[in-house]
């Protein structure tokens, strides 16, 4: 239900906001594909357009490959593990513990925390030591409590790289998962539970059988946010690791700002853009489209 | 008192998971408070003897002899950018989602929705084009000119908070004012606003917080020390040779330190943000 009358005014108000979306976002994002055809890869502005040749050269680029791969694994560990450790988190919290608001506090903590800042503490938590200083980080951690396996070489290993950004990541997020399905259980009536326990049903069966749906759509929102947050990561690789040995911690925004902005290979920089833009689009028009959809 | 099975297992994942949250903030905190002498990578997990704040200094104040500049100056920076930048963003957020509840229009509704994608584009994609339009406005580099793009860039989510907050507040209300002749404004002004306090609450610790913790706007907006937000310089600092790594993390503990603040006082309307982010009401 709304107002009648008064038509314009509230029209004009919401206009700046309009134009500065318009311009600042749309305009821009058409700039940029445009530029991603031209053959500006100097520090002045060449607009001679070559078509999709920018694409057809990121797409044989060796770093741009590794990147795309280094993305996926990071997404799959970084959203499955935020999902799994934040249900786990959450159903453990709902248990009528003592000290609920301290653990829930602690574990959302991390979401304060900028990008920059983890990446700093974990570079040197995760600096897996030399020869000469031994055994420092948590591999000293390890060595000491006895978890001798689980010593490595973290994100300086080609074999783990952008894995053990993952792990960080993970920490500042799982809480965010946790608080999100919180909530949701906090939602599902008590008497849900209450009947399906009369009927005999058991503790496994309730959680498959009633908990599970109504949490789905809480995952698949979580999913949505949790895998555009990973395909857009660059703060916290960039703080932490840098691009790593061999590229094994490199993902495309990293690419994106070298390329531009150490390069001065603005077309190509655009092209890694546009290819961002379009990975995230996958995911969030057909959410925002549904969610929309659902309230119209 | 008997403890079961399944609870003493309760307690026990619990354990094992706080382990993980509380690590980094141990080591940023016990680090942070060992003096010099007592810094060294491989008694890094030991408790500090005694309190010192020296990182913390030489991580505020730089040093010349060493070679680097302290966060000082670019904490004053952010404090700079970040507050007219949240007040600002929240205002026009408060008039945006006003609007689009109370005052909907003929594709309102697809215009909230394209309002909404700007949330989550990868600013990658509109970074270069920002470059060039900030040089020619002749705000590139500068404060005012991060604050025009944080203002920018936070108008969907300021709106979608206000929007999903509105819509709880009976239109009836609305309609009655109307009735008693007040116009578009004097709602606003003497209706919705004075009920806004939650509201701006949210809005405005989401908006201190992420403007605060941004790192890629400030590093490729204002690349020039002078007016460099502080996770930049934080960065910076962290990349440097030269620098300690009990200076690096005394610098990550005051960069985070505003946010948490936040976080600990204000962290019911964190909480409430943070759900609101992903679209839920």
């Amino acid at each position: 239900m709304q107002i009648k009358g008064d038509k314009w005014t509230p029209i004009l108000f919401i206009t700046p906001s309009i134009v500065a979306v318009g311009i600042f976002i749309y305009g821009f994002i058409g700039w940029t594909g445009f530029i991603s055809f031209t053959k500006w890869n100097d520090v002045i502005p060449d607009y001679t357009r070559v078509g999709f040749e920018n694409y057809r050269k990121l797409f044989a680029n060796m770093r741009f490959q590794i990147d795309l791969h280094n993305t996926l694994v990071f997404t799959v560990i970084f959203v499955t593990s935020c999902l799994l450790i934040g249900l786990l988190l959450a159903i453990l919290i709902d248990q009528r513990i003592k000290g609920e608001g301290i653990f829930r506090n602690l574990f959302l903590l991390p979401m304060a925390f900028s990008f920059v800042v983890s990446g700093v503490i974990w570079h040197w938590l995760f600096n897996p030591g030399s020869i000469q200083l031994g055994n420092i980080g948590v591999n000293q951690l390890f060595e000491k409590v006895g978890l001798n396996f689980l010593i490595c070489g973290w994100y300086t290993d080609p074999n783990i790289g952008i894995k053990a950004v993952a792990v960080a990541a993970i920490w500042q997020f799982s809480g965010y998962t946790m608080a999100l399905y919180l909530a949701g259980l906090r939602g599902i009536p008590l008497e849900l539970r209450e009947a399906a326990s009369i009927d005999g049903a058991d503790q496994f069966q309730i959680f498959y059988y009633i908990l599970l749906p109504f949490l789905r759509p809480i995952t698949f929102g979580a999913i949505i946010i949790l895998g555009h947050i990973s395909l857009k990561i660059f703060d916290l690789v960039m703080a932490m690791t840098g691009s790593g040995p061999a590229f094994s911690c490199d993902v495309p925004a990293l690419f994106m700002y070298d390329t531009t902005f150490r390069g001065n290979n603005f077309a190509r920089g655009a092209s890694i853009a546009i290819i961002l833009l379009l990975l995230v689009s996958l995911l969030i028009i057909p959410y925002l489209i549904t969610t929309f959809r659902k309230e119209a | 008192m008997k403890i079961s099975v399944t609870r003493l297992l309760i307690y026990i994942m619990l354990a094992i998971f706080t382990i993980f949250y509380i690590i980094p903030m141990y080591i940023m905190v016990v680090t942070g408070m060992k003096s010099f002498a007592e810094v060294s990578l491989d008694t890094m997990w030991n408790l500090p003897f005694s309190l010192n704040f020296n990182s913390f200094n030489l991580a505020w104040l730089g040093s010349t002899k060493g070679g680097f500049r302290g966060l000082s100056g670019s904490f004053l920076n952010s404090v700079f950018l970040v507050i007219p930048a949240t007040v600002i963003s929240a205002l026009l957020g408060s008039l945006n989602g006003y609007v689009l509840t109370k005052w909907r229009f003929y594709g309102s509704d697809l215009i909230f929705t394209m309002i909404l994608f700007g949330m989550f584009i990868p600013y990658q994609s509109i970074i270069i084009p920002l470059v060039l339009t900030l040089q020619k406005l002749h705000v590139y580099g500068t404060i005012p000119g991060l604050i025009l793009v944080h203002v920018i860039y936070g108008l969907p989510i300021s709106t979608l908070i206000f929007r999903n907050y509105y819509i709880t507040v009976p239109t009836e209300m609305v309609e009655a004012s109307k009735i008693d002749g007040a116009n578009f404004l004097g709602i606003y002004r003497w209706v919705i606003f004075p009920l806004s306090t939650p509201g701006f609450a949210v809005a405005m610790i989401w908006q201190f917080t992420s403007i605060w913790n941004d790192f890629l706007f400030g590093l490729i907006v204002t690349p020039n020390p002078a007016s460099q937000p502080i996770t930049v310089a934080l960065n910076n600092l962290a990349g440097s040779y030269f620098v300690q790594w009990n200076v690096q993390i005394a610098g990550a503990l005051l960069t985070v330190l505003p946010p948490i603040l936040v976080y600990i006082f204000l962290g019911r309307f964190f909480l409430k943000g943070l759900l609101q982010g992903s679209l839920k009401g």
